[in-house]
């Protein structure tokens, strides 16, 4: 019965829905637009676990698949489908928008129902961009969610919410718009915009190049490595607390989600070509933001910077492979290195998530993100203080972390391909370590900094509640990667047979 | 030579209007001014009226009357359709308006209604002397209609400039239209075709013509460098007046442009191609560079059309059927968005201010959620975000540039969409992140409430279903 469902279809639009519906509730009713958001956030999740436990492992063909024309002049189709790479993405999806709901709770004054609304209806359109297949239902997802999460920076931010947000907007805008005319050449030679054929679509060298350089452009600007990164920090820091855990959890791994989509698939010649320049740009992420994020003072900034610098293993795992088959003509390292930059995407997206999580409890009681406002948390909050310690030591990738798993797949791949690059990633663990442990030692330990951290009040029940989830996820990850490795293992051989085959 | 009465059927719907509003202008003098709701209910009649009975004919195959200075087709009922339409709906959001501003008087109904027949006697001209005369006809109605506030010196300068510089244009037209005339013996649009198919792109006193066409059209569109009335005009005029400059004349714009250029000088494409290019690429840089700095939202306006023009052209650049449909179907959907713009704006004023600057949206997310909702939606369409019409507009657009091999073109236009979207924002900035102090609810008739609604949803449902106009579109051109 559960096959014959449009599961995908109902996990995109039923979220949407429900966030018109709480528009509908209004802000009249706080309460019962909340409690209707929660349901919605809920039951989204229950319709979401099917997609994992009906879930193939054993082929990397689409599955779930939908098919409906939808603009036949142009051969565009409501085509939907998920394989090992977008499954689990759309599972982190389902499940931080709970917590995002949660997050927002007691904290949201203002305009409540349209608050919770965007998260829903911004969730449905992520969900569509992972689900889509063909390639203008992707653009329309990827383009769309830019709105709600205009909204959410603008409306419910800090100080420089405004100038924040339009950065954020422009900068996703403009580099979106180069796909799209990527996309309508592909279509002239393709006769549709379906992804899967454009995968096999033979391209010139330099017809790839270019395809190529509207592809990084636009998903670097979303991953983001350097150097477009600029608008991150700022987003993250005017953003409200839900509005980070989002935006760094879920639309970040959109840009990386696109590479393995997109850009490596449709133009591995080029991307075999030019992999030296993402790797560089990925090293420098790793490296030179991870000296950035060691001299934040604000809690907020240093978790940005820290989510470039782990997006930078992301784009690194991706783009070795080509190295790694260069060197040593099998893909079993290659393999390594992909499902490595996966599993540090939903690592990242738990870790991260909760690290924001973390600031916004700390922000909702003191009203300040400078790390100098606080010190000696724990004596004040001492359950508080050992989650934010667990998620900071996940954050350095300690072992038995999820934060550990990716990191340490990524390295271990370098090795096969360069010894440098390999070093120089490692690098990462220390700065990781260094930024990560001295933001926790500066809030967490030491004395009471001030009046303010005297007074607080240790987490409540619902803040433990969102909490622990995400603290358990990140240790099951960590001790137990295989639930999620196991699904994307034929997409990742799959994707790698499919891109060291050239096209010319 | 016996004199043969032309068949009155296929312009049954232009009689109509040219019938009804000299009625509306008669009975007007017989009204007091409490009794002015009779006019403006006229006037609706008539664009109602106009709208069921294009559609009631609607045509199958062409057929020319007037001695071959008429022709009625598919591509002409379509437009005249969402004339009428987008008319009637300005019609009602200006009501209230010109009720509060002391302007609701016949003569904006009657100057209006002749407008219109000026429009659709250019969307279906078949020769270039029923173009020039369609096209006077509306403009005359409008240089009138701008000035109708007539103890407002901007108002004032705004007509005057617009009158000047119209009139210009218009001998421009006339110009080149003696020239082609000249060198084809006709005025008559197939005879042209087949003249110009003839002697080819060899015979300069046809090319020199077509340049002044081509100005003559530019000025009408307001298409760089021939744009400079379009924002003095926009700002000057009363709102309800920008709101029928800004919607349905471009629609006649565009058939304007395809009667002569595509269907008249077809042959001539490879030069005109490069005229257009060249307005179309110095619109959509300098219309959506200058809209950046505006504060005055109708020259904010003013400068985003200039804009929407270029992309406009783009698509008639392509020089192809699917890029006419495409600019046909911007046409349609840019038209919507205009409306809808004007509309919010005139009817968020209420008794002693009026929407001016752009500062003026602030905290409206606090006077009117829904209001809010649906200016943004249409910002968004404009900006081009998906699930908004304005997407497909500007997507199709692209797709017939870059299937004719010229990339560079589209890199540019999305390029300076980008930048577009910067003032679109603003707007939404406004909307919903800049508090009032004190949030005074807006308050609005049930039947304007519906029409921005639906004008507001209908660009959303375009986003989500567009198959069907944009094969409607494709269907109503000759290929």
């Amino acid at each position: 019965m559960l096959s014959e469902l449009p599961l995908l279809s109902l996990v995109i639009w039923f979220p949407v829905l429900g966030g018109v519906a709480v528009l509908f509730v209004g802000d009249e009713n706080p309460g019962r637009a909340k409690a209707l958001a929660l349901t919605v956030a809920i039951l989204s999740l229950l319709i979401s676990i099917p997609l994992y436990t009906s879930f193939d492992p054993t082929t990397a063909a689409m599955q779930f698949q939908e098919f409906i024309p939808w603009i036949p002049t142009f051969n565009v189709n409501y085509h939907l489908g998920v394989d090992g790479f977008s499954m689990p993405l759309i599972l982190l999806t389902t499940f931080m928008t709970v917590l995002v709901v949660i997050a927002g709770w007691e904290v949201v004054k203002y305009r409540i129902a349209q608050y919770m609304a965007a998260f829903l209806i911004m969730q449905g359109f992520m969900i569509g961009v992972f689900a889509a297949m063909d390639a203008i239902l992707f653009y329309v997802f990827f383009e769309a969610m830019l709105i709600p999460m205009f909204l959410i920076i603008g409306i419910w931010g800090g100080p420089r919410r405004v100038y924040a947000t339009i950065k954020f907007f422009l900068y996703t805008f403009l580099g979106s718009v180069f796909m799209l005319i990527a996309l309508i050449y592909m279509y002239n030679q393709a006769g549709g915009f379906e992804i899967l054929d454009f995968h096999k679509l033979p391209l010139s060298l330099t017809e790839q190049v270019l395809i190529f350089f509207a592809f990084v452009v636009g998903f670097a600007v979303k991953v983001p490595m350097w150097p477009v990164h600029t608008w991150l920090p700022d987003a993250h820091v005017e953003a409200p607390t839900g509005g980070s855990v989002i935006l760094a959890a879920i639309t970040l791994k959109i840009g990386g989600y696109g590479f393995l989509r997109f850009a490596l698939p449709i133009t591995p010649d080029a991307a075999s070509m030019l992999d030296w320049l993402i790797i560089t740009m990925s090293l420098i992420a790793v490296i030179y933001i991870g000296l950035v994020a060691l001299v934040q003072q604000d809690m907020k900034k240093l978790i940005a910077y820290s989510s470039i610098a782990h997006m930078g293993f992301v784009t690194l795992g991706f783009f070795i492979v080509f190295s790694i088959y260069r060197h040593t003509g099998s893909l079993s390292g290659a393999v390594m290195g992909v499902e490595g930059g996966m599993v540090q995407m939903v690592s990242h997206g738990f870790i991260s998530g909760a690290l924001f999580l973390c600031v916004g409890v700390l922000y909702d009681r003191v009203h300040s993100r400078q790390i100098k406002d606080y010190g000696g948390v724990a004596n004040t909050m001492p359950i508080f203080a050992a989650f934010m310690v667990l998620f900071g030591m996940a954050n350095a990738g300690l072992p038995g972390t999820s934060g550990f798993i990716g990191e340490f797949l990524v390295i271990l791949s370098s090795f096969k391909a360069s010894f440098w690059i390999a070093f120089l990633a490692a690098i990462s663990l220390i700065l990781g370590a260094a930024y990560t442990l001295w933001l926790i030692k500066r809030v967490i330990f030491g004395d009471i900094g001030n009046s303010h951290v005297a007074e607080l009040q240790d987490v409540s029940r619902r803040e433990i509640l969102m909490l622990s989830l995400l603290a358990a996820a990140v240790l099951l990850l960590g001790v137990w990667p295989d639930p999620l490795t196991s699904v994307m293992h034929v997409s990742v051989d799959n994707l790698l047979q499919h891109v060291t085959v050239s096209k010319l | 030579m016996n004199f043969v009465a032309p068949d009155f059927m296929p312009v049954l719907p232009e009689l109509f209007v040219l019938i009804l509003a000299c009625v509306v202008l008669i009975v007007d003098v017989f009204l007091e001014q409490r009794q002015r709701h009779i006019t403006y209910g006229l006037a609706q009649l008539t664009l109602l009226g106009a709208a069921l009975l294009t559609l009631l004919t609607y045509a199958q195959a062409p057929v020319t009357t007037m001695f071959g200075h008429y022709i009625k087709d598919a591509m002409g009922d379509l437009l005249k359709l969402f004339i009428c339409l987008t008319t009637a709906v300005g019609f009602l959001y200006s009501r209230d308006y010109l009720r509060r501003c002391g302007l609701f008087k016949g003569e904006f109904f009657v100057l209006g209604l002749f407008g219109v027949l000026g429009m659709m006697v250019m969307v279906s001209a078949n020769s270039l002397l029923s173009v020039y005369l369609g096209l006077e006809l509306l403009s005359l109605s409008l240089y009138a209609l701008v000035a109708i506030d007539r103890d407002s010196p901007v108002s004032s300068e705004a007509a005057m400039k617009y009158f000047v510089l119209g009139s210009l244009a218009s001998g421009m037209l006339l110009y080149g239209i003696s020239m082609i005339y000249g060198a084809t013996g006709s005025v008559d649009l197939q005879v042209v075709a087949d003249a110009t198919a003839r002697q080819g792109a060899n015979n300069l006193v046809l090319v020199f013509g077509l340049v002044f066409l081509v100005v003559g059209l530019a000025f009408k569109l307001g298409a760089v460098p021939f744009h400079m009335w379009l924002p003095d005009v926009y700002q000057g005029a009363p709102t309800a007046v920008t709101l029928y400059i800004g919607s349905a004349p471009k629609l006649a714009a565009f058939a304007l442009v395809m009667r002569v250029l595509v269907e008249g000088l077809g042959a001539l494409q490879s030069d005109w191609q490069q005229m257009l290019i060249i307005l179309s690429v110095l619109s959509i840089v300098l219309g959506n560079l200058v809209a950046v700095v505006q504060t005055n939202i109708k020259r904010m306006l003013a400068y985003s059309t200039i804009s929407h023009v270029g992309f406009l052209l783009l698509g008639i650049v392509a020089g192809t059927p699917e890029g006419y449909a495409a600019a046909m179907f911007y046409a349609i959907v840019y038209v919507l968005m205009a409306v809808g713009a004007f509309g919010l704006i005139l009817i968020l004023g209420h008794n002693g201010f009026e929407v001016e600057n752009i500062e003026d949206f602030k905290g409206l997310n606090d006077r009117n959620a829904w209001l809010a909702f649906l200016m943004m939606i249409i910002m968004m369409s404009m900006t081009g975000v998906p699930f908004m019409a304005g997407f497909y507009a500007k997507w199709v657009v692209l797709q017939a540039v870059v299937n004719v091999g010229l990339v560079w073109l589209a890199i540019l236009g999305v390029v300076f969409s980008v930048i577009g979207a910067f003032y679109y924002l603003r707007v939404v900035k406004c909307i919903y992140f800049d508090k009032l102090e004190q949030a005074t609810p807006v308050d609005l008739s049930l039947d304007t409430e519906i029409a921005i609604s639906a004008n507001g949803l209908l660009l959303v449902v375009l986003g989500l279903y567009p198959t069907a106009l944009m094969a409607w579109c494709a269907m109503a051109l000759p290929s």
